[in-house]
Parts: C-alpha cells; sequence; structure tokens
C-alpha cells in the first residue's frame, strides 16, 4: 500500500496524526530513559581515570548530539517551508527551536560540571564549548525573531531565511573557533579519552540519545499541534476535530 | 544597472551628508569604547598591547552594529523602500549599492581612525599596518552580513537588540581572524593566511549577502 505523504503536509490532516504520535514517543522516550541511565549509572564500569564522575556523560554527548541535529533538522524544515511555502514546515521549525535550545543548554551545563572534577575548572575556552555556546545564541536568535514578529506567515519566512544564513555559517563558525583555539593555547585539553570503550557505556549512550530522540519527536508534535490551532482557529475543521472547543 | 546601483549610492552619501551627525556618532562610540577599557583594566602599559587590537576589533563589531539599524529604516519608514523593491533592477545589486554606502560611511572611518587608537594602546607600526589591513578586509563584510539582519528585523519592536542578538554570533569567525592576524604577525607566524580567510569571507559575503538581504527586505515589505 503506498502512502500518500502529502496528504500529511496539510495541517488539518496532520493535526491527528501527530496526536497519535505522541503517546508513542513518549512512550519511547520514557522506556528507553529509563534504561539507558539505569546502564549508564549502575551497569557500566567505573572509568579507571575519571572515577564516577564520567556518569554524566550519558546525558552530556547525548544533549550535545541532540543539540546539533535540532539545528539541522530544524533549518531544514525552515528551509523547506521557505522554498515550497508550506505551512506546516515553519511550524515543524518554530517547534524544534526550543528543544533544540534546550538541549544546547544542558550539554553546556552537564559540561560545566562534568569539567570541575575532571578539568579543575567549569568552563575553558576550548573549541567545542564554545562553538555550543554560539549555536545557543543561534537558537535564542531564531526563538527572539519569530517571537518579535506578530504576522504569522512573515514570521515563518524570516525565520527560514534566517536559519538558512545560521546553515551556511555554522561550519565556517566551527572552524574558525577550532583554529582559534589551537592558534592560541594548543590542544592543552583535548576530549580524547581512553579509545576503547566498555560495551555497556556505548549501550547506555544509544539508549539514552534514542530517549532523547523521541522526547523531541513527542515535544515537538505537542508543540506543532499548538502551532497549527492557533493559526487555524478560522477554520471549521478544528472544530470538527477537537472536542471541547466551541 | 549600474546607474541605478549608482544613483542609490550616491543618494544615500548625499543624505548622509546632510546629516553629519548620525556618522560621527558612530565613529565617536567607536573611539569612547576603545578609550573605557583602560578604565575597567587598569593602565599597564604591556596588558594594553596585548588587549588592543582584540579591544579595537570589538569596538568595530559595537559600532557597526549601532549604524545598521538605520541601514533600511529610514528608507522603510517614508517609502522609498517599497519603490527600490518595485524598480526593475535586481534588488541585490541596490541592496549592495546600500550596503557599500553604510560601509564608506561608518566602515571606512573607523578602518581610518583606528591606527591613532592603536597608538594609545602602544601597538608598533608592523601590528597597526596589519590591523587597518584586516580592518579594511573585515569591516565590509560586517556591514553585509549585518544587512541581512537589518532588514529581517525591519521595523520590529526592539529592533536594536534583536539585531545584535541575530548578527554578532555571525560575526565570529571576522573577529577571530582579524583580532588575530595581529598576534600571529608579531609573533612571527605570519598573517597570509589570516588574510587570506578573512578574503575568503570578504568575497563569500559578498557573493551571498546581497542576495539574502533582497529576499529579506522582500519578507519584512510585502
Amino acid at each position: 500500500m503506498a502512502i500518500n505523504w502529502f496528504k500529511y503536509s496539510s495541517p488539518a490532516s496532520f493535526y491527528p496524526l501527530a496526536g497519535r504520535m505522541i503517546p508513542w514517543a513518549m512512550a519511547v522516550g520514557v522506556l528507553t530513559g529509563v534504561a539507558g541511565l539505569y546502564v549508564g549509572f549502575f551497569v557500566a564500569p567505573t572509568d579507571y581515570q575519571q572515577g564516577e564522575s564520567y556518569r554524566i556523560m550519558f546525558i552530556h554527548v547525548p544533549a550535545a548530539w541532540m543539540s546539533m541535529f535540532t539545528y539541522i533538522v530544524m533549518a531544514v524544515w525552515a528551509v523547506a517551508g521557505l522554498i515550497w511555502n508550506t505551512r506546516l514546515s515553519s511550524m515543524m521549525a518554530t517547534a524544534l527551536a526550543p528543544t533544540g535550545a534546550m538541549f544546547t543548554f544542558i550539554a553546556l551545563w552537564t559540561g560545566a560540571l562534568w569539567g570541575k572534577p575532571t578539568w579543575g575548572t567549569y568552563w575553558v575556552w576550548d573549541a567545542r564549548l564554545t562553538s555550543e555556546l554560539i549555536l545557543l545564541f543561534l537558537y535564542i536568535g531564531f526563538i527572539a525573531l519569530q517571537a518579535s514578529i506578530d504576522d504569522p506567515r512573515r514570521a515563518a519566512r524570516a525565520g527560514g531565511l534566517l536559519a538558512l544564513v545560521g546553515l551556511v555559517n555554522v561550519p565556517i563558525i566551527y572552524w574558525s573557533v577550532k583554529w582559534w583555539n589551537t592558534l592560541h593555547q594548543g590542544a592543552s585539553i583535548s576530549f580524547a579519552k581512553a579509545p576503547t570503550m566498555a560495551a555497556e557505556m556505548l549501550l547506555a549512550l544509544l539508549l539514552v540519545t534514542l530517549a532523547f530522540w523521541a522526547y523531541t519527536i513527542a515535544v515537538a508534535m505537542m508543540r506543532v499541534r499548538c502551532e497549527i490551532l492557533e493559526s487555524e482557529r478560522q477554520s471549521n475543521w478544528i472544530y470538527e476535530t477537537v472536542e471541547g472547543l466551541r | 544597472m549600474f546607474a541605478a546601483v549608482r544613483s542609490v549610492l550616491i543618494r544615500d552619501l548625499t543624505l548622509a551628508m546632510r546629516r553629519r551627525a548620525d556618522v560621527l556618532a558612530t565613529l565617536i562610540f567607536f573611539v569612547i569604547v576603545v578609550s573605557l577599557f583602560p578604565f575597567g583594566v587598569g593602565p599597564d602599559a604591556e596588558l594594553l598591547r596585548v588587549l588592543g587590537p582584540g579591544v579595537i576589533w570589538v569596538a568595530a563589531l559595537l559600532a557597526a552594529m549601532l549604524s545598521l539599524g538605520r541601514l533600511f529604516a529610514g528608507d522603510y519608514s517614508d517609502g522609498v523602500l517599497e519603490q527600490l523593491l518595485l524598480t526593475p533592477q535586481p534588488l541585490a545589486a541596490l541592496a549592495l549599492a546600500k550596503v557599500l554606502a553604510h560601509w564608506l560611511l561608518s566602515g571606512l572611518p573607523l578602518v581610518l581612525i583606528a591606527p591613532v587608537l592603536g597608538l594609545q594602546y602602544g601597538l608598533s607600526g608592523e601590528a597597526l599596518r596589519i590591523l587597518v589591513i584586516t580592518l579594511l578586509l573585515g569591516t565590509p563584510v560586517l556591514s553585509l552580513l549585518g544587512a541581512v539582519g537589518a532588514a529581517l528585523t525591519l521595523g520590529l519592536r526592539g529592533g536594536g537588540v534583536l539585531l545584535s542578538l541575530l548578527v554578532l554570533p555571525l560575526y565570529v569567525p571576522v573577529l577571530i581572524f582579524g583580532a588575530g592576524a595581529v598576534d600571529a604577525g608579531l609573533s612571527g607566524m605570519g598573517v597570509d593566511g589570516h588574510y587570506s580567510l578573512l578574503a575568503a569571507f570578504l568575497l563569500g559575503a559578498l557573493i551571498l549577502a546581497p542576495w539574502a538581504t533582497a529576499a529579506a527586505l522582500r519578507i519584512s515589505v510585502e
């Protein structure tokens, strides 16, 4: 059976689909999250160099991955909205931005907490930390721009253009920061840890990453449903689909 | 097309000459910010020599930021921008003309006064030469990238703060290589790489930024 994907590019048919996805994504998120944290905190062996403090990695690394990945997904949706003028694509970008910003913040925060016992300082101007900080600024800029435009059509298109400009700039910023850091202080602190990782550690990392993925999907769907309700409040289908609105 | 570009350029320059205070305000802001740093960090000559290039570059970024708000705002409020959008000439070219005028009015004066401020920070002749060349290559990038942000935030409440939030993170590469060039030059590492990268940023921004600015203007004005 061929699925007509374009059917779901209309807010009216996507709204119920998003509603059906939320409980599943949440369930997957909670189950893999609990399992991943259990493996990470109780099963995985203690690191011979860093002791127990390394275990914050099981939140830090997936959050950092998600922060970068979410930006790319968000930018792709925003650009799709800009090119094809599809409302739903822009709504997806708007819905993803706060979650991406949250994961960026979590990555920075857990990174600082992890840095204190291992490096002896909360913050170093390491290339990765600095580019993660700039990524947070990019997210905040995107959210702030959309928040200050009242006209939803203009907000969607302006956000799309900004995300596109950001997408072109992200690699330039990343390599600049990387080169700047090596120019200044050399590789005094590097993330390169023991080359091999115990299988349990890898398993925990993957499980938590999956949990963050599922969480992002669930929360983005919730937010996109709110966006749809807000922008489609004039249409009739909303009153047929959603109970208790009248 | 070139006639249209030239007339937009001459118009912007003429308007600025009629209101010199605006142009001077940016320049004086730049001088004041640079002069404030010694009060903050102390008059130690050795420390100031190290901080100098970075301070001048950050002040240049902020000064560019300050003047960007006016890039399209006047034309937007009196309707000239809508006329520009309706002309048969490509909007990107007209946007480029406006950016060029902005750089001539707010970027070039900074480049010219930077050596004087560098002397206050005790920079050597070689350091001053590198500083001026990097500013000459870097400040047009600030105007080009900033124009995209200025066009996006046109007519929004809190536009100035929003503009800095959007644009300053994008300035990071220019800042890194602009301010880093002086260090690299003085420590004998050679500055050709920095010059090349700044020139690459300039060429890339010159090609891409006018299109993005034109698209942003269409979004904001429609």
